[in-house]
């Protein structure tokens, strides 16, 4: 599961570098954001916009990394591909993540470290 | 299921249009999905038809691998064709059936955006079926499941 990272001062980014989050790969990428939030950023963004596909599994994943996360670090996603963004409405997890347009739009006004 | 004779993908001429036979596990449903995706009659279908029919057969597909066969792995066979409803499915294993013999309801977990230990990780399998299909039917003989649906389709981009 490739991923990268930028990281501001109160921001941690992550790409996901795949075009799919699935059944094959849900672990895989749990196991991967565990081991990238590490750190004590208050605000991680997971940018989307590689991924074309995500099916529950993937969903299931990206819910369990926000409760990872914990209640005093928000988890926040940008640039959902139409497919994505389809899974994320009829399953009403829009409703439980802010979702950004664009990862630009996640850290206007947030400068790099 | 006799006309599952391989673990390996294979596509044969059934009756209705064309077949593809695999085993089902997370790496192999991906490989069938792709195979699936790319040809007739699914590789015609608009953007958004396609993104709606390669997540009803992952959730279809991967619920078989999961559940059915428990995690391990056996043979299903997915057949498609194209009416003027939509895209008719018919998904079929010998795996074991479903609890009471019947589908589950696919109603979505209770979300509370406040109770964060809370938030359910799944059960969005079936409520994602149920809100892209029509028509879904599950029978039970021989052995056998079969869940036939079909995906309306739109023509969006």
């Amino acid at each position: 599961m490739q991923m990268t990272t930028q990281t501001r001062p109160e921001v941690l980014s992550v790409l996901v570098l795949e075009d799919r989050i699935d059944a094959a790969s849900a672990i895989q990428f749990k196991e991967r954001m565990r081991d990238l939030t590490e750190t004590a950023h208050p605000r991680v963004v997971l940018d989307l916009a590689r991924v074309q596909f995500l099916d529950s599994s993937g969903l299931g994943a990206i819910v369990a990394v926000k409760k990872l996360l914990g209640p005093d670090r928000v988890m926040e996603l940008s640039s959902l591909t139409p497919t994505v963004e389809k899974v994320f409405r009829l399953t009403r997890m829009d409703t439980i993540f802010t979702i950004h347009l664009s990862h630009e739009a996640a850290v206007s006004n947030v400068s790099l470290s | 299921m006799s006309r599952c004779p391989e673990p390996a993908p294979v596509r044969v001429q059934g009756p209705s249009g064309p077949t593809l036979i695999f085993t089902a596990d997370p790496a192999a449903v991906r490989k069938a999905l792709a195979e699936l995706l790319a040809a007739p009659p699914v590789r015609a279908l608009s953007p958004d038809d396609l993104g709606t029919v390669e997540l009803v057969l992952a959730e279809v597909l991967n619920n078989v691998a999961e559940h059915a066969y428990a995690g391990g792995s056996g043979p299903v066979e997915v057949d498609l064709r194209a009416t003027p409803a939509g895209l008719a499915c018919c998904v079929a294993d010998i795996g074991l059936g479903m609890p009471d013999g019947k589908l589950p309801a696919g109603q979505l977990p209770d979300i509370r955006p406040d109770a964060l230990d809370d938030l359910p990780e799944g059960g969005f399998g079936w409520h994602l079926i149920r809100s892209l299909t029509a028509d879904l039917t599950y029978a039970r003989s021989a052995g056998q499941n079969r869940l036939s649906f079909v995906i309306p389709l739109t023509g969006k981009d």
